[in-house]
């Protein structure tokens, strides 16, 4: 089940697609398959780097070539969590071997405050420190050894405060780091007075180190002018142009940056990467020479933000079916020190706090909590996984308590006719595709015969349980930051037929440039290798988005789209009018490499390079930019009421685990999966991004776990002791399926749906087969309490709780 | 500095290194070749693994290294294979070829350590086919951690790869230029930097002597850490890879005891055979011990003389009675393994002597051993508790039981009084229930990044308890298959 319906290449259709497209959600085309476009959007085509990949000729940013003379940048780091920094002192420092350069925050000509989007991000400390790992000061030396060794000579002397580490606590004294936000619908209080069954519980889901295999690092050469060129592993260039040009005090075009691409980002290069590139620039302009920036893995994971840890609650009132009538979510991020993105992620935890379910008469609330950590950020799901942990173990909650199989009372709660209103007030679109995807999962990885296997399975055996469950995944497309719903392409064809396609999105090996390569060659009628993308440069393409909330293809695909068909339809007008028999204007295409005219007997045929080479002798433009901004969205903030999403994506998948409940060691046995992606623009890219995320979410609930000692200070700082999944952990059996015949009913990229996000919440499955087999020590009769990462150590304890209360 | 002399990819190179210098330097930084990438410079993601086969061997036999934890000088005379040398023109390795097939690559960062080790496993499948069952393709691959993937298509790469024999390049088979002595040969100035490497144990504990302050270095898996995480200078090494005797291992007597003894040198990879065949439980956990990178440098001494209370071994060779065999220039003397460790990271061992060899007494056939590591992940990650436990069931009762744990005390350490507990005791879970009492209070565990002191303690209670079960419900599942061997 891994083709994917193909998609057609006729422009007329496209050109309706796109009037579509204006008017905001046309109507549902499906249309016929076309073998020409095979090559392009639609098929399984290769990641566009995949040879340079394997024969390690793919260029990192470390792998930039700089001049002999180019300085290596390590960073002075704060040893305490908080506290207030009384003398810096850098004498030693400053004479160390090989040392060029010492900065501080006195030292920055310009903004030394580099908050994305809020205030409170200072580049450097000043005098409060607010987490271990802030950084201090930064020095330039001949080489990366030098500049290492040279940090450790600072005398820093720091006025030690206590470190607040706690967000429950920081919630309750109100510490926050933006103000709460609240969604309501219905009357939720009468709803839990008149309830016949309250349920509550709480839950702290732990949060996630990104793990990007390469660490952040940037190159940054200092120009003829007053500017710079940064060369960064980043998700968001505009912002860092933004900021390395407010940090130097010069405009923004005097910077210019430029990613390749990235060894992995994740979130974690969206907002988190500019700090270093801002460093860099400094000292760049005050050198005059070449600069190189790397964390070293454990400067990287204790000096950046990861994925929110959460707390959260809810108090729900059910009926006797185990159906929910309303009541009250509430969660808690725990920010660390500065707002960061923060405000979306707890958005984006409370639009994701029903999953797939009504949640009738409800208020979702939502705390940003202040702690004396490194500022969480962007994680893949950006507080969606976390919001829909909380609902997820109500479901199972639920369960046990009017004694019904989890998969039962998750499909009775699920939206449905008449329940189709989120908390929030957006309709959910294509319920019926939500209900489908789970009854085909449902059957196809045989879900109820192996339940009563298991069952008789846990009956006779004392020690190893086994547990399964299946769970959804409603996923809201489009940043809930409206503004940032939009993009631009710039789409070049030289003379020789070829295709220089720019747009704002960056590659982290998601695929996007592939996928953008295949949109241009459907809408020119090309072969994938005529289309090329250099690199995401703010020269080419200005103001960008981040490459962030699964948004890269919807967004930058149409821009591209956009460039391309304007283009397309300038070369038909000029065909139409330059060649001498006068071409059929109306039913011109571009397939295989040639613009066709007419069909049967008046066909006429003309190669692309000769299309280009007399389009530009005769003076035409053969260059084009495009544009997009997402249609129909908005939120009023005020109300907590709008329509934040253009579409949702949806998904299910069924783990089946096996748990040595004396040991608290287990396995995942088989795990199989059902995702929708609308139509596909590429199967294989898609699949990459489902398994991958899932296998990613696995590990964030499992065994990746963060800690830090009571100080404040990161102890899981490295791969030795920070554990993301590896080749054993993949499941045995792992079925996946990409959804085929439900296009997206939006009138989005070719009808297809955004995957970079979504399948990462597939993973809840996994966690609640946990709690599935641990409930089976109780014969089912109560939920067991399970915070994440549900490590073994989480799980013996839990299992030992139980027998504990039994005897 | 000194000057070391290798294969690269079939060209030979002459570099000047400073003793602790990596492998991964020297490419990056003084070669300017750059496909192998770093991704921890821990040895914990294999994003820097690269092949390393000695160009004396008849047919050549690529072992997996991380380059980041490598030293360079240990180079000295072997055929460096890094990504780069993989594919002739436009024609890849299969490994490489397969990894395309199977859209195996996402931001391609690991993915030159992916191939590498995929090039490993292929050339030694392609000289000797083995099954490739899960466990296998599990060690081959288990070093190199993934954040896109997941795995699956690896997976596939690494099973079609097979299907495509590789022709091997010429260059595979180049040779370099004789010399008339080995470098680093001359007498060493007391302050110089170094890296020795002598080819006996008796110049071994002869720059022992002369070098009290120089470290001692076999396969650097952990001491390179003190270099790259905290910047420790290693400037004085005296490398013990060459040392001729710390390879062997002879079948031999000790007190009229026999057994096998094992050089300290020998790596992991070079034991497996020994305790696939006389200590399967052992050797079972010789495939959850760091990663195939790990095991193809890391040494049974090494694991000893660090004296790590959470190091892998040490229990287990506690729990079998192990003795060491010390030397230093002037001759041996031989110590129960159980008297080694005195305190946290200290030991017996003097400052002018090495570890020369390891006894492994012979197992009673009536004897058995179980060995069970508690981790957060199973593959390539350290023990939060590990029990080792051997013992006779004769009849019904427990005889000559030796307990010993790692990860419960400040060295690994045997379980003395839950020993005696247990001593001469039917097997009832009333036996049991007492030992675990015991062993309640024979050890105040520590609380720290990999578990909690609560863990710990209920954890090794919980072995003991898995053990009950495992001798009294034979026939019933109280492990999972994963685990279990």
């Amino acid at each position: 089940m891994r083709t994917l319906t193909k998609l057609d290449g006729d422009s007329s259709r496209a050109r309706r697609e796109l009037h579509d497209r204006v008017e905001g959600s046309g109507p549902l085309a499906r249309h016929t398959v076309d073998s020409q476009s095979q090559r392009q959007a639609g098929s399984a085509s290769f990641h566009e780097s995949a040879e340079k990949h394997v024969t390690g000729k793919a260029a990192y940013v470390d792998d930039v070539k700089t001049p002999a003379d180019a300085l290596h940048v390590a960073l002075g780091l704060s040893p305490v969590a908080h506290g207030v920094l009384t003398s810096l002192g850098l004498d030693a420092v400053r004479q160390a071997a090989g040392v060029i350069d010492v900065i501080t925050f006195h030292d920055v000509p310009g903004h030394t405050d580099i908050g994305p989007v809020f205030p409170g991000d200072p580049i450097f400390v000043d005098q409060e420190i607010s987490y271990a790992g802030q950084c201090l000061f930064a020095v330039a030396a001949t080489s990366l050894e030098a500049a290492r060794r040279a940090v450790k000579l600072a005398n820093v002397e720091i006025n030690e405060q206590h470190a607040s580490l706690d967000p429950v606590a920081a919630t309750q004294r109100e510490e926050f780091v933006r103000p709460t936000h609240i969604q309501e619908r219905g009357d939720w209080q009468q709803t839990l007075r008149q309830a016949d069954n309250v349920l509550e519980n709480e839950l702290f889901i732990g949060g996630q180190e990104h793990f990007y295999l390469e660490g952040q690092a940037c190159v940054v050469l200092p120009t003829e002018d007053e500017g710079v060129i940064v060369h960064t592993s980043n998700q968001h260039p505009s912002e860092t142009q933004k900021l390395v040009a407010e940090v130097l005090g010069i405009p923004f075009h005097a910077v210019t940056v430029e990613v390749r691409r990235m060894g992995g980002g994740f979130g974690g290069k969206e907002t988190q990467a500019s700090p270093w590139a801002c460093i860099a620039a400094i000292i760049a302009r005050r050198t005059g020479k070449a600069i190189r920036l790397r964390l070293p893995r454990s400067d990287d994971m204790r000096a950046t933000g990861k994925r929110h840890p959460f707390h959260n609650r809810y108090q729900l009132a059910i009926d006797r079916q185990g159906i929910i009538q309303g009541g009250e979510i509430t969660v808690i991020g725990d920010c660390g020190y500065s707002p960061d993105l923060s405000d979306a992620i707890v958005d984006r935890a409370m639009f994701h706090a029903d999953n797939a379910y009504s949640l009738g008469n409800a208020r979702v609330t939502g705390h940003r909590a202040k702690t004396h950590t490194a500022s969480n950020t962007a994680f893949r799901g950006f507080g969606g996984p976390q919001g829909m942990m909380i609902i997820e173990a109500a479901m199972d909650d639920i369960a046990r308590r009017v004694g019904e199989d989890p998969l039962t009372i998750r499909k009775r709660n699920f939206y449905r006719e008449g329940h189709d209103v989120t908390h929030y007030g957006q309709q959910v679109d294509q319920i019926k595709l939500l209900h489908t995807l789970v009854e085909t999962l449902e059957s196809s990885s045989e879900y109820w015969t192996r339940r009563r296997a298991i069952t008789t399975f846990n009956e006779a055996s004392p020690i190893i349980k086994k547990g399964l469950a299946l769970t959804p995944v409603k996923f809201g497309i489009s940043f809930t930051a409206q503004h940032l719903n939009q993009a631009g392409a710039l789409l070049h064809v030289y003379t020789d037929g070829s295709i220089m396609i720019n747009h704002g999105g960056t590659e982290m090996g998601q695929g996007l440039h592939t996928k953008i390569c295949q949109v241009v060659a459907r809408e020119l009628g090309l072969d994938l290798d005529s289309v090329r993308i250099s690199a995401t440069r703010t020269d080419k393409v200005p103001n960008t988005s981040p490459t962030a909330a699964s948004s890269g293809a919807d967004l930058n695909g149409m821009a591209a789209r956009d460039a391309a068909s304007k283009l397309r339809e300038r070369l038909f007008d000029f065909a139409a009018a330059h060649f001498e028999d006068g071409l059929d204007r109306e039913g011109m295409r571009l397939e295989d490499g040639m613009l066709i005219a007419g069909r049967g007997e008046s066909e006429r045929r003309i190669p692309w390079g000769e299309l280009v080479q007399t389009a530009y002798l005769n003076r035409i433009s053969l260059s084009e930019k495009g544009f997009y901004a997402t249609p129909l969205i908005y939120y009023n903030r005020a109300s907590g009421q709008g329509r934040p999403f253009y579409y949702y994506a949806f998904g299910a998948a069924v783990s089946e685990v096996s748990v040595d409940t004396l040991s608290g060691e287990y396995q995942v046995d088989r795990v199989d999966i059902l995702h929708d992606v609308g139509d596909s623009l590429n199967p294989a890219i898609d699949m990459g991004q489902v398994e991958g995320g899932f296998i990613q979410g696995m590990g964030w609930l499992t065994s990746e776990e963060l800690k830090w000692n009571d100080k404040g200070i990161l102890i899981s700082d490295g791969p030795a002791t920070y554990k993301i999944p590896t080749f054993g952990d993949l499941p045995p059996i792992f079925n996946v399926s990409l959804l085929e015949g439900h296009p997206n009913s939006m009138a989005s990229l070719y009808r297809s749906k955004a995957v970079g996000e979504p399948p990462f919440m597939l993973c809840i499955s996994v966690w609640s087969a946990l709690r599935d087999a641990l409930s089976s020590l109780t014969d089912y009769a109560t939920s067991p309490h399970l915070d994440t990462p549900a490590t073994p150590e989480r799980v013996m304890l839990a299992a030992n709780a139980i027998r504990e209360k039994a005897l | 500095m000194a000057t070391i002399e290798f294969l690269l990819n079939g060209t030979p190179k002459q570099c000047d290194v400073s003793p602790d210098t990596s492998i991964l330097t020297l490419l990056r930084e003084h070669l300017g070749v750059t496909g192998t990438k770093e991704g921890c410079a821990s040895g914990d993601c294999g994003a820097c693994t690269v092949a390393i086969s000695n160009p004396s061997d008849a047919q050549p036999h690529f072992e997996s290294a991380n380059a980041c934890i490598t030293p360079a000088h240990q180079l000295q005379r072997q055929h460096l294979v890094t990504i780069e040398g993989l594919a002739s023109g436009a024609q890849l390795h299969p490994a490489q070829q397969a990894m395309i097939d199977a859209h195996g690559s996402q931001c391609g960062f690991c993915t030159p350590g992916i191939v590498m080790s995929l090039f490993t496993l292929h050339t030694e499948q392609q000289k000797c086919p083995t099954p490739l069952t899960p466990e296998r393709l599990e060690a081959s691959l288990g070093g190199n951690l993934c954040r896109c993937t997941g795995y699956r298509p690896i997976r596939d790469a690494a099973l079609n790869m097979l299907q495509t024999p590789w022709e091997s390049p010429q260059w595979l088979d180049a040779a370099l230029p004789d010399t008339a002595s080995p470098a680093n040969a001359h007498e060493i100035a007391p302050n110089e930097a170094f890296f020795a490497q002598p080819t006996t144990l008796t110049a071994l504990t002869k720059a022992r002597r002369c070098y009290p302050n120089a470290r001692l270095v076999a396969g650097a898996t952990d001491l390179w850490l003190e270099n790259t995480q905290r910047l420790a200078v290693l400037d004085q090494l005296i490398d013990v890879s060459h040392v001729d005797e710390l390879h062997h291992i002879e079948e031999d007597s000790l007190h009229g005891q026999s057994g096998w003894w094992v050089g300290a040198g020998v790596t992991y990879t070079q034991l497996e055979p020994l305790l696939n065949s006389h200590f399967p439980a052992f050797a079972h956990l010789l495939h959850r011990l760091g990663s195939q990178q790990v095991r193809n440098r890391g040494t049974l001494g090494g694991n000893i003389a660090n004296a790590s209370p959470i190091g892998d071994t040490p229990p287990v060779l506690l729990a079998l009675n192990a003795w060491l065999e010390l030397a230093n220039h002037d001759g041996t003397r031989q110590v129960p393994l159980d008297t080694f460790f005195t305190d946290y990271k200290r030991t017996l061992l003097a400052a002018d002597e090495v570890i020369s060899r390891i006894f492994i007494p012979k197992m009673d056939s009536t004897a058995s051993l179980r060995v069970w590591k508690l981790s957060k992940r199973r593959e390539d990650d350290i023990s939060a508790v590990l029990g080792a436990f051997c013992y006779r069931l004769e009849e019904g009762v427990l005889h000559d039981v030796r307990i010993a744990f790692g990860g419960m005390a400040a060295t690994p350490k045997r379980a003395l009084k839950t020993e005696a507990a247990l001593e001469g005791q039917p097997l009832t879970k009333a036996s049991f229930q007492s030992a675990q009492q015991v062993l309640s209070d024979e050890f105040q565990p520590m609380d720290d990044v990999r578990g909690s002191q609560h863990y710990r303690h209920q954890a090794a209670l919980n072995l003991l308890e898995r053990l009950y079960l495992t001798l009294s419900a034979p026939n019933q599942e109280v492990m999972l298959h994963a685990y279990a061997h």
